[in-house]
């Protein structure tokens, strides 16, 4: 199985007034193709920091980070962006959707950055949208859907450009108990299709459905453990 | 590179639809914003169809003068700080005239003309203050002037100081509303004259005064009855305005002759042409363009303040908007474009209204002098804002298009 992302003693830091914040400590993580993991850790543990590491939206201040095979540390600005437009699928907790803009031009604006012509993007965004089962909602805008179905688009946002990885952070922070089940089984049934996803949560029962639990506390891993073994294909 | 071409054309288009929902989206404020951006283009458009109208206005004009014409005169044209010396300059007299007619050769017509104003009346109709303008024959070919009814007066008429009139179009209209004037006595002044022709319609000088209500005697009946000592203008046709030069040097060798000019001392007199309007109205021109410029700089300069000012709102407003961006994949000048759209759009708004707003005020502007709003002016209008609305937003959009994704996302 290869590694979609490979990091090997990274350190993040900030400089905070006249002190350094150390946010990650010499962390290391190999996450595989196909993978179904959570990061769960309280707050100040460094799992926020950690995800926009593995975001792209952040590097760190030493170690190395290799997604697919390229060195991701020292990768320019624009490098980052275009890592992030192909690669990476966000979902956020408060779903972070265009509010003027409807659905289908919420989940078709990665794939304006990245350059596709109209018509594919359509017929890609459609596929995305059929798939969360929100085809039906395409000319909606964000205010005249339910959080749940607001959650559902940035999942298609976030799969429309077919990610490498899909990274979650409190994908159910901001829904009901039901709500936020439906959310889990729909990243259970892509987990199933084949996709990589990273969960960043708070919550036990939420970090139950991975496969895989990565604790944090204080910038550093605490545990690693493997929930459920993955069966080898 | 194709591919970054594609997705440069699709940012571009992304950031005009966004930019028209943002404008929608704060109708009012956008509105306000503009509103520099609109006195500007207001002014810089009404400035261009108010130059360009006295420009036409100018051209037809001038034309009246005649471009191979010169005029020898005590005064010269727009020059108001030697008056005391024209002033004290001797008269030009019929002897000198009369010479010039003798000598001239590189000229077609030369005419003598005096003038003064009286009233003109006939039966129970009289009109005040008519130019009565004493001349030759010569002096109706010299200014393209032709009569509507009846005839000018010969050159024995002239010089015989015969007591006959041609009556301009106006003062026909006038002191003859319902009967034809021709074989009609008229009195001048206390002097009656024999009407023997009227002009076509003129029109007016550079709309100042009109060159209708004029009357033309005889050079020598003028002298006989209004007054000898008076001294005249002598109108020269060079006859091609090629050889304007020539014909202006040959006059002042004369006038030098016959006035007793010696050599080394300037002359006592002036040779006028157009050329002298023409120098004095692109002069004024040039002062109105330049009022016109500095108005125009200042409120667009307003105007360029007001959009950065709302833009820097707008960029801090939409943090989260631009953070949104780039986690899905909006590089630096991905972002740098769309708030560059959006401030020369919200410019262009606001050029597109002040054209509106200028365009019945052009039609006003028209009452007065006959124009029409060029399209060139529109052209360089509609650039103008586009500039403004881009040099205005090239901070605020710097500043979008480096913020921190991390920190933008978690901007409340």
């Amino acid at each position: 199985m290869p590694n979609v992302i490979n990091i090997q003693h990274i350190s993040k830091s900030y400089e905070m007034g006249d002190q350094t914040v150390h946010a990650l400590e010499d962390v290391s993580l190999r996450i595989d193709r196909g993978e179904y993991l959570a990061i769960m850790g309280p707050s100040g543990s460094g799992k926020s920091t950690l995800m926009n590491m593995l975001g792209c939206l952040d590097t760190p201040t030493s170690g190395l980070y290799q997604f697919n095979d390229a060195n991701v540390s020292s990768m320019t600005d624009d490098d980052l962006a275009r890592i992030r437009n192909k690669e990476i699928g966000f979902v956020f907790q408060t779903f972070n959707l265009l509010a003027r803009s409807n659905t289908l031009h919420n989940v078709e604006l990665p794939l304006i950055y990245a350059g596709i012509r109209k018509e594919e993007r359509y017929r890609r965004a459609l596929e995305a949208l059929t798939h969360v089962g929100l085809e039906q909602r395409i000319h909606h805008k964000p205010n005249e859907l339910s959080g749940g179905q607001r959650q559902r688009v940035a999942i298609a946002r976030a799969l429309v450009t077919k990610p490498s990885i899909i990274l979650a952070d409190e994908p159910t922070g901001n829904l009901d108990t039901k709500t936020g089940d439906e959310i889990m089984q729909l990243f259970g049934e892509l987990h199933k299709e084949g996709h990589t996803i990273i969960l960043v949560t708070h919550e036990e029962y939420i970090a139950e459905h991975a496969h895989r639990i990565i604790r944090l506390r204080d910038g550093r891993v605490e545990k690693d453990e493997v929930v459920i073994k993955q069966v080898k294909k | 590179m194709k591919r970054n071409f594609s997705s440069f054309w699709f940012e571009i288009r992304e950031g005009i639809g966004m930019s028209f929902s943002a404008i929608r989206a704060n109708k009012m404020r956008s509105s306000l914003t503009t509103l520099g951006i609109v006195i500007g283009i207001v002014s810089v458009t009404l400035m261009g169809t108010a130059i360009e109208g006295l420009d036409r206005a100018f051209n037809e004009n001038i034309t009246k003068l005649g471009a191979d014409n010169l005029y020898v005169q005590k005064f010269a044209w727009f020059d108001n700080d030697n008056w005391w010396k024209f002033r004290n300059r001797k008269d030009i007299k019929m002897e000198q005239f009369f010479v010039v007619q003798r000598e001239i050769t590189s000229a077609t017509l030369v005419t003598p003309v005096v003038g003064t104003v009286k009233t003109v009346q006939h039966k129970s109709k009289d009109l005040p203050g008519v130019f009565t303008v004493g001349t030759s024959d010569q002096f109706f070919p010299l200014n393209n002037m032709n009569v509507e009814y009846g005839r000018v007066f010969t050159e024995a008429e002239a010089f015989g100081g015969r007591p006959v009139v041609v009556l301009g179009s106006a003062v026909a209209e006038n002191v003859f509303p319902n009967e034809s004037p021709v074989g009609k006595n008229v009195r001048v002044g206390t002097h009656t004259y024999r009407c023997i022709g009227v002009l076509e319609k003129q029109g007016s000088f550079l709309g100042l005064f009109s060159l209708d209500n004029r009357v033309f005697v005889p050079i020598n009946s003028f002298f006989t009855r209004f007054g000898s000592e008076w001294g005249i203008q002598i109108h020269v046709k060079a006859g091609d305005s090629k050889n304007m030069d020539e014909t202006k040097e040959e006059l002042r060798g004369i006038l030098r002759k016959v006035r007793r000019v010696p050599p080394g001392i300037e002359d006592d007199f002036a040779i006028n042409q157009q050329d002298l309007f023409i120098q004095t109205f692109n002069a004024i021109g040039l002062v109105i363009a330049g009022i016109g410029l500095f108005i125009t700089a200042l409120s667009l300069f307003v105007g360029a303040i007001g959009i950065m000012n709302i833009m820097f709102v707008t960029v801090k407003e939409r943090t989260k908007e631009i953070g949104i961006r780039k986690a899905i994949g909006a590089r630096r000048k991905t972002i740098l474009l769309q708030f560059l759209i959006e401030s020369s759009s919200l410019s262009l708004f606001g050029g597109i209204l002040g054209i509106i707003i200028s365009y019945p005020l052009s039609l006003l502007i028209n009452q007065f002098i006959p124009t029409s709003m060029p399209i060139a002016i529109i052209v360089v209008a509609i650039l103008i804002s586009l500039i403004v609305g881009v040099v205005s937003g090239l901070l605020p959009a710097i500043r979008a298009s480096k913020l921190d994704p991390v920190e933008a996302l978690r901007y409340e």
